[in-house]
């Protein structure tokens, strides 16, 4: 296994310096503060299904943009060309641009003592990722899809094993000489297999691992089983009845609930009153149970990283603490507008101005297993899938599609699909009555088991 | 053929590139044989500003440009891309495509320079510095409108987006189209406030056009005060009801039904490979006989619409469904070469970073005979959707959600309170058996869906006339009886 830290100190590689190139060349035509971004990366993924390579991807590909202020007005311009005349024609065209922009009061990169990096190994970077010779990545992805087809005679046919590895690279660099960079790596195997009952009926469902490391990839075989057994257990599935009924949530789609608390401390919707969480600071939003925090300092995290897209220093925010909103995300921007102070949640693509990330946001764990949290349920619902995206953060109305296993006397009696379940948010996190102890990390944002009370579930 | 229109000639006269230098590319990509390669060269400028607080807080342009190089042995796809577009890079790339394939090496054919099929969309030429202010005043003036429209009317953010991408599509087996398709989209969103409530509404519109589609009918005023009017009824919505009903859609974009109920379940990649709930119905009925569906990718300056598709195919006016009977599937190269059938024209990509499959243009159902008021006054009691935001499906079960974003309720044939917003769901093989009465008023939506699937979107199109289901399931709150009480 092979480690390498992540750059903090700006060292003299050809992207950091294109990219101080870029800002320089901003200045000198007259911009009066300007902010670059170059990103790099390698992708390669490959499909097996029914045992032969369906396909075989590899290659790489980089972009840089560039912001640029005149005093309170903004433009920015991006570019896959790096040849000099581009970047040339790049600043230019960002500088002419601004000239059709308003004046925000607000509009401006950090102060430079909001910026910087944390310091020490990430542990964000393993170039084992792409260490394998392609015979064995393909491996990969026959073993997980073979596991999975092995499970059981009804699972019939696949979208296939599949197994991708990516790099990547970010420099950011700014007018007030911040050059920060640093590298991340990522590795996945995941199987997507159909199964289908004797009387023709099909479902799917799907497992996978990801990974900043091979080394700590799970087997391919073992995400292969697992995700034959959610198949599985999706076959003969019916319509529930119209009901209130307690609904749990498996940790698959209770990171959905998670991610719509995000939009709602998103100080871009908050400033603009577009949340349901607007105007809520200090008060009870939620239950005394939940307790939520966003950290971007996390080693090894999927939401990590030394500093943010505007060059601030990531950190550990407590969002929600034991029921009462403790603090909003923001960035430079909508931290001046709710005079606040930014959280380091900056996040942006290659030419627009910083919008607002997660780091690692995850909901702490309950005492109890996700088996003891049902044994208490005598009807209910437990959620696997959703579908749609019926939810709106201004009024907090949630209607969503769902599919999943009916509980009855504590236990599964029988798959569920083609139901929907509806609430409102703002009561949602108020009757959030338990939660699991099982916190996972599969992605930035992560959350354990969790069951609502008074919620509707509609179906026939 | 000479052609002398620069625009036909893009990447020739931009990268100096020859049919020499095709040819040397595909040779390098079929080296290690295979069935059949291409190469993708995509040129996209892209312009977007957007007005917030009545200030233009975002303008920014940008320049990508990249090829991508397919090799296609069997079922087999090996696909790799470069965004520089240097002979070594380009051949590095084919020759990494090429590694799918083990077998004697091919000689590809290239195919003589000619003149696009058809011209369903003006030739954009690149923006001129005169039109950003013109561009700046379309957003300036939706912010304004929407603010005009009402008083409570208290966060606008208006948008403005534009591209032109120029594509060349160069197959081993002849084909050589290039095609330049400017694409352009105008949105605003609201947020309505009263004393207790808030709400929200969005709406916009745009096609394959250029500017001057922003002076006519669909001005930005036009835009802004449809969003401003969603948002305004919104704050009297009450709860959904819950279960079992008749649902009448509006016309337009609630055909986002048919995209999602059934239009992916069509596509031949799911069928070939039979994951698709519909895989095997081809000729079996799947709907009322009410129904007739088509994919059209022909209708001129629509969001959907592509003269020819991202592997050179020309596009169609294909029907899927006619009279309730499941006539046809949407292709790709691929899927129509494995499952010998003829290339419908629907090998669509996000862009050069991505192997093409079939996708969907402009997705409809022809206008029945029904008077629109007459199908609402048909319903005792049920839902009246006018307007959508997203849908998903799952199209090895079948099940399909929309989520209305305008909804009413209508009670003994009048459309009466508003709704607060709810999810439709519904199992795609059966949804139009359902629909019992079609009306008379096709329209297709105002330009503005984007279709996503494997992580690629493509911009798309959507329409139907009025119709009704006579059962699906509505994902709502309220008890089982609609309350009555707010009524007069």
């Amino acid at each position: 296994m092979i480690s390498q830290p992540i750059v903090t100190a700006p060292e003299k590689t050809d992207l950091n310096e294109i990219a101080a190139e870029v800002v320089r060349r901003a200045m000198a035509g007259g911009a009066t503060a300007a902010e670059a971004v170059v990103r790099e990366g390698t992708e390669f993924g490959t499909v097996v299904r029914l045992g032969q390579v369906e396909t075989l991807k590899e290659s790489g590909s980089r972009a840089l943009g560039v912001r640029v202020f005149f005093g309170q007005r903004a433009a920015s311009t991006y570019s896959s060309d790096f040849s000099p005349q581009a970047l040339d024609h790049m600043v230019k065209s960002a500088l002419q641009l601004a000239r059709v922009t308003s004046e925000d009061p607000y509009a401006g990169i950090p102060e430079p003592g909001q910026l910087g990096a944390i310091s020490g190994d990430l542990d964000l970077y393993y170039d084992d990722v792409f260490s394998l010779p392609t015979e064995e990545r393909i491996g990969y992805a026959r073993r997980c899809e073979k596991a999975a087809m092995d499970v059981d005679a009804r699972i019939r046919n696949s979208e296939g094993g599949s197994f991708d590895a990516a790099t990547g690279r970010k420099v950011l660099a700014n007018s007030h000489g911040f050059v920060g960079e640093y590298q991340r790596s990522y590795c996945s195997v995941a199987a997507v297999p159909i199964a289908q009952a004797d009387d023709g009926g099909m479902q799917r469902d799907y497992w996978y691992s990801v990974a900043r490391s091979l080394s700590r990839l799970e087997s391919p075989e073992a995400v292969g089983r697992i995700a034959a057994e959610r198949t599985l257990r999706r076959l003969g599935a019916r319509k529930a009845r119209t009901a209130n009924v307690p609904v749990v949530l498996d940790p698959m789609v209770s990171r959905s609930i998670l991610d719509h608390i995000f939009e709602g401390v998103n100080g871009d919707s908050v400033y603009r009153g577009a949340s349901f969480l607007s105007g809520k600071l200090g008060q009870k939003v939620a239950g005394e149970n939940v307790t939520i925090m966003d950290d971007g300092t996390m080693p090894g995290g999927f939401g990590t990283s030394p500093f943010d897209s505007e060059g601030v220093p990531t950190r550990r925010t407590v969002v929600i603490d034991r029921g009462t909103l403790n603090s909003y995300l923001l960035n430079t921007y909508t931290a001046k507008k709710l005079k606040l102070q930014t959280t380091g949640n900056a996040s942006r693509g290659l030419a627009s101005n910083p919008g607002i990330g997660p780091g690692n946001f995850f909901l702490q764990p309950g005492s109890r297993t996700p088996q003891q949290m049902l044994a208490d349920i005598d009807e209910g619902l437990y959620v696997t899938e959703f579908l749609g995206f019926g939810v709106n953060m201004v009024t907090g109305d949630y209607s969503r599609g769902a599919s999943g296993l009916w509980i009855s006397k504590g236990e599964f009696a029988y798959p569920v699909e083609e139901i929907t379940v509806a609430g409102n948010l703002k009561d949602v996190f108020f009757n959030i009555s338990e939660i699991g102890n099982d916190l996972e990390f599969r992605g930035s944002v992560a959350c354990p088991t969790i069951r609502i009370d008074g919620l509707t579930v509609a179906g026939q | 053929m000479n052609v002398t229109l620069d625009q036909h000639k893009f990447f020739f006269e931009r990268y100096g590139m020859t049919e020499r230098d095709l040819e040397r590319y595909l040779a390098a990509a079929l080296s290690a044989g295979g069935e059949y390669a291409d190469l993708y060269f995509e040129y996209l400028t892209s312009t977007s500003l957007m007005v917030d607080e009545s200030m233009v807080k975002t303008a920014s342009q940008g320049i990508s440009a990249g090829c991508g190089v397919r090799v296609v042995a069997g079922e087999r796809t090996g696909y790799a891309y470069t965004d520089d577009l240097a002979p070594d890079k380009i051949l590095h790339a084919a020759r990494t495509a090429a590694l799918i394939a083990s077998g004697p090496a091919k000689t590809p054919v290239v195919g003589e320079h000619r003149k696009p099929p058809r011209s369903l969309y003006p030739v954009a030429l690149p923006t001129a510095d005169s039109e950003i202010t013109s561009k700046v005043d379309l957003v300036m003036r939706a912010d304004r409108a929407a603010r005009a429209y009402d008083p409570r009317i208290r966060e606008v953010r208006a948008g403005y987006a534009d591209e032109v991408r120029n594509i060349l599509v160069v197959g081993s087996d002849g084909t050589l189209e290039e095609d330049s398709q400017p694409l352009a989209r105008l949105n605003v969103s609201c947020i309505a406030k009263s004393d207790d409530n808030s709400a929200r509404g969005t709406y916009g519109g745009g096609g394959r056009v250029t500017l001057d589609f922003f002076s006519g009918e669909k001005t930005p005023e036009f835009f802004a005060s449809e969003a401003a009017r969603q948002s305004i009824i919104q704050l009297d919505a009450r709860e959904a009801p819950a279960g079992e009903m008749e649902v009448v859609l509006g016309p337009g974009w609630p055909g986002i039904l048919l995209h999602e109920a059934i239009g992916h379940g069509l596509e031949a990649d799911f069928n070939r490979k039979k994951t698709s709930a519909f895989a095997g119905l081809l000729g079996k009925r799947v709907a009322s006989e009410k129904c007739t569906v088509v994919d059209n990718g022909t209708l001129p300056n629509r969001r959907g619409s592509i003269n020819v598709d991202d592997e050179g195919a020309p596009t169609q006016n294909t029907v899927l469904i006619e009279k309730g009977v499941l006539k046809g599937y949407l292709s790709d190269k691929l899927s129509a070469r494995l499952m010998g059938m003829a290339d419908t024209g629907n090998g669509r990509r996000e862009s050069y970073e991505h192997i093409p499959m079939p996708r969907m243009t402009n997705t409809y159902m022809l206008a029945g005979e029904e008077d629109p008021q007459d199908i609402i006054r048909s319903v005792k009691q049920g839902v009246y959707a006018a307007n959508f935001g997203g849908g998903q499906v799952d199209i090895t079960n079948g099940k399909f959600v929309f989520s209305a974003s305008e909804a009413y309720l209508i009670e003994d044939g009048q459309i009466t309170a508003p709704l607060r917003n709810t999810t439709l769901i519904g199992n795609g093989p059966d949804v139009l058996t359902r629909v019992s009465m079609v009306g008379n008023d096709l329209k297709l939506d105002e330009g503005v869906g984007t279709c996503g699937k494997d992580g690629q979107a493509v911009p798309v199109g959507v329409g139907i006339p009025t119709l009704k289901v006579d059962r699906i399931t509505v994902g709502g709150t309220a008890k089982r009886e609609p309350a009555r009480d707010y009524m007069k």
